[in-house]
């Protein structure tokens, strides 16, 4: 441990401010990209299958009725 | 080995084995992330000229090598995808290029917090700074390109020349050290020479490269399976893919 107490290692020797800054910034973005990624996953698989399960309809309009659809639109409105 | 590669290059292929390679990349950047951070910042010893300002190059260096390394990859696949027409190679790239922006702003702002106490100023038009600066504007660039055409096949063509055309900065910020007066230190790292830091300096600082690595190679596996999805949305394997629910 290069530091005697939390207060010694938080101000860094005086240097706290740079270290820390740099550091945040560092994870700030690190973290940001990779909720970015996941937001970005998510909303296009919600847009592709509404996409898949509208054309399925459109295809066969008849299975409407069928209670896989009508399941379907329940969760939908949800 | 011709098959391998056009294995490699199929979409569907490429989305099943990404889907089994990607915990274990992303597992790897968490652990080397964090060990990597408790040693540098808390167990390294302070540096007897800097002090403990010198504990940001466990941020700066490695973010500095992706940067530049990213910007690399992304020429490679703009070759790849100009001569061979993969397109899993322009997904890719299209894919890694916010990251390597986002890296190479942190290696500039990282860089002039740390010049603050260590050379008295945040910024010198000097070689290595220039040519890191010049790098952030081919990312934006590159970016921008992309988003510049409604046609998806020029606007992946243009922004492949751009990288490939771009890629000579990146000799230009490693020899910017050696062939011009500069503030800036010379390579931390080399393979040819023993490193200049003592191991308990230079060790935490290898496991953050290698922890930085791991991070733009998981992401870019997740966001290349997002674009997978984007672009070949119509293909019979991406419909059976979302109607099974997956």
């Amino acid at each position: 441990m290069a530091f005697d107490s939390l207060s010694a290692f938080l101000a860094m020797g005086g240097h706290g401010v740079y270290v820390w800054a740099s550091w945040g910034v560092t994870g700030l973005l690190l973290l940001g990209v990779v909720l970015h990624a996941r937001a970005e996953r998510r909303a296009l698989l919600r847009g592709l299958r509404r996409r898949v399960r509208r054309e399925q309809r459109q295809a066969c309009p008849s299975a409407d009725a069928s209670p896989v659809s009508h399941q379907e639109g329940h969760v939908r409105e949800s | 080995m011709w098959a391998f590669i056009h294995k490699l290059g199929s979409p569907k292929w490429f989305y099943a084995i990404s889907a089994r390679l990607q915990p274990w990349f992303w597992a790897a950047a968490l652990v080397l992330i964090l060990v990597g951070s408790a040693w540098g910042l808390a167990f390294a010893p302070a540096d007897y000229q800097q002090g403990n300002s010198f504990r940001i190059i466990y941020v700066h260096v490695p973010a500095a090598f992706l940067a530049q390394s990213i910007f690399v990859s992304m020429a490679v696949a703009g070759l790849i995808f100009m001569v061979w027409k993969i397109k899993i190679a322009d997904m890719a790239a299209a894919m890694m290029a916010p990251l390597g922006a986002a890296m190479t702003f942190v290696a500039l702002f990282s860089g002039a917090v740390w010049g603050v106490p260590t050379w008295g100023t945040w910024w010198m038009w000097d070689a290595r700074l220039t040519s890191m600066l010049i790098l952030l504007f081919l990312y934006f660039g590159v970016i921008a390109l992309r988003g510049a055409f409604s046609s998806r096949d020029s606007a992946s063509r243009a922004a492949s020349v751009l990288a490939m055309v771009g890629v000579i900065n990146i000799p230009i910020i490693k020899y910017s050290v050696d062939w011009w007066y500069t503030l800036h230190q010379p390579a931390t790292f080399s393979v040819t020479s023993r490193p200049a830091m003592p191991l308990e300096m230079w060790a935490p600082l290898l496991i953050m490269v290698l922890g930085f690595y791991s991070f733009f190679i998981a992401l870019t596996l997740m966001r290349t399976r997002s674009e997978i999805l984007r672009r070949e949305s119509s293909k019979r394997w991406v419909r059976d893919l979302l109607g099974e629910g997956r």
